[in-house]
């Protein structure tokens, strides 16, 4: 446990350390704040005191942001050779990848927390949903460990950042959206678990405030599954013909 | 703390990058690890370090198996790999401070052990700088500083001197000296005068496999069993009547002209006879001026060319 922290820490530092995390924090909050207040489906445009504007906006950005965090993470380690340095420490391949997963959520969970004021202004202005609000931020974490999963899996089987940026993408939207398109030109079961499969049906129905085990279920299988590849694949250079 | 490898191999496809190999490391000892490139000796310190898992074969370091005890294993040794990866963005002692805490260094100490590394290591000056900032030499420092933060008992170096002056080369020599004395030390290089500057033992590693295990002195002895000697003989008239003269000798089995000298020879001596003597007393007898007389050594490079090639 103590190794993941300190893998986390300095993950988390040199996030500060470059401009990434400056840049993605005004950012986000940028596009986020531009679209729930001021520009096309805003607040004042739906008359309602709900942040369901900026979860929407959100849904997107952290789509195009989490694999622009990840995709160096250890792509890059395993390009300069600090991988090796790294495994080489009292640390297994599982505290390495979790270290970094956790890192890049509490970057992501510090962008969220800085939307609070949001919140606040929504709440003084009209009655607002607070389980609402509340179930849509944990759907947004939910969400972003999905795709830090996602992201953490591409990244660790290329040394090359854009390669890595490019497949979380490419993995990404078929959660996003394809598997949503698909459900709706099929019928039955296929139809069925296609959209099982699409992220948008369950980040809908946490973020209008309904906890189902089945969303739970979804979140958590993605996220073991691409950290349990990572994993592996990290760790294929252990493989024995 | 002793390592005992036992028949490693590892394969890369058809390819055995190291094949059955076998060898022991004592306490204290600092053994060098020689060998052309591609030869086995950067795949062999990663198995040794559980960065990877051998084919087949154990290695054992003291008397835990790298197949089961990674965990024990990677606390006590100490390595820097070749090429010396580190994080360019992080101040040297943040590094530093990241690494010991990873080692598992207690929290009290893990300045002591951090103030002792920039110490030993020379980084003072240099230590408030972010890593890529750094030149190679000091680069190669903060390396050896990570290898050792946490105390190892094993060090495990590849090519520790690559990218340094010379002074810094004699300094970092001194220092795996004086780190060998108490601990068990491998080191892989290819510069030769420097595995008999700092080594006690010498391993010749070749296409996976190894060709020469002992001391510098016994690879000279296994790579030429007979004493050679340089002389130069003054006022003894015709060459060819010295050289004669140097054949008749009961120790000696071989006489050449040195080119570019009409009064220098080589003088090869029977196996395990010793001709100096004989020769002395030859040229008192025959009233030569003897000048010069150097025993020939053979070169590790010389010995290592001759193994290592076919």
């Amino acid at each position: 446990m103590h190794a993941i922290w300190v893998i986390s820490k300095r993950e988390f530092n040199s996030f500060f350390d470059s401009l990434v995390s400056y840049i993605f924090i005004v950012v986000f909050l940028g596009i986020g704040g531009f679209f729930t207040w001021l520009f096309g489906s805003d607040i004042f445009l739906i008359g309602q005191a709900t942040l369901q504007p900026f979860f929407s906006i959100a849904y997107f950005t952290l789509f195009f942001f989490i694999p622009a965090l990840t995709m160096r993470m250890l792509a890059e380690e395993k390009r300069i050779g600090t991988i090796e340095l790294l495994l080489t420490k009292a640390v297994s391949d599982w505290q390495v990848i979790l270290g970094k997963f956790i890192a890049c959520l509490i970057l992501i969970s510090v962008a969220l927390a800085l939307t609070i004021p949001y919140y606040i202004t929504v709440w003084a202005i009209g009655p607002i949903d607070h389980g609402a609000v509340w179930c849509g931020y944990f759907g947004m974490i939910l969400m972003s460990m999905a795709y830090i999963a996602i992201g953490l899996f591409a990244s660790s089987i290329t040394n090359n950042q854009i390669v890595s940026f490019l497949l979380a993408l490419f993995i990404g939207v078929f959660f996003l959206i394809i598997f949503d398109v698909l459900s709706s030109s099929f019928t039955g079961t296929i139809s069925q678990i296609l959209n099982f499969l699409s992220m948008s049906s369950h980040f809908d129905s946490i973020s209008r405030g309904v906890i189902d085990s089945r969303d739970l279920i979804y979140f958590f299988s993605i996220t073991f599954l691409g950290l349990m590849l990572a994993e592996t694949s990290l760790s294929k250079r252990n493989i024995v013909e | 703390m002793s390592i005992v490898v036992n028949n490693l191999t590892k394969k890369f496809g058809a390819q055995r990058a190291v094949d059955n190999i076998s060898f022991e490391v004592k306490t204290g000892e600092i053994l060098g690890f020689l060998g052309p490139n591609g030869a086995g000796k950067t795949t062999t310190m990663k198995i040794l370090t559980c960065y990877m898992a051998p084919s087949d074969g154990d290695a054992k370091v003291n008397d835990l198996s790298i197949l089961e005890y990674q965990d024990e294993i990677k606390k006590k040794i100490g390595y820097l790999p070749e090429n010396n990866p580190l994080y360019y963005d992080m101040p040297v002692l943040e590094y530093l401070k990241f690494v010991a805490d990873l080692q598992g260094v207690p929290k009290d100490k893990i300045q002591d052990r951090i103030g002792e590394m920039v110490y030993v290591c020379g980084l003072n000056v240099e230590k408030h700088k972010k890593i890529g900032e750094l030149s190679k030499g000091f680069r190669q420092r903060v390396g050896l500083a990570q290898a050792m933060i946490h105390d190892p008992e094993i060090l495990i170096l590849d090519e520790p001197t690559t990218g340094l002056d010379p002074n810094q080369i004699v300094e970092i020599r001194k220092l795996i000296k004086e780190i060998g004395k108490h601990k068990t030390v491998i080191l892989s290089t290819h510069i030769l005068p420097e595995v008999e500057a700092t080594c006690d033992r010498i391993l010749i590693i070749n296409k996976g496999k190894i060709v020469a295990d002992g001391t510098s002195d016994m690879l000279r002895k296994r790579a030429r069993g007979e004493e050679m000697v340089r002389i130069q003989i003054k006022d003894s008239g015709n060459k060819d009547v010295v050289a004669s003269a140097l054949k008749g000798l009961d120790s000696v089995a071989v006489v050449d002209f040195v080119k570019e000298s009409n009064d220098s020879f080589y003088v090869t001596s029977k196996e395990n006879q010793n001709s100096r003597k004989d020769i002395f007393k030859l040229c008192v007898q025959k009233n030569w001026v003897l000048t010069e007389m150097t025993p020939i050594e053979t070169k590790l490079e010389d010995i290592f060319r001759e193994l290592t090639t076919n």
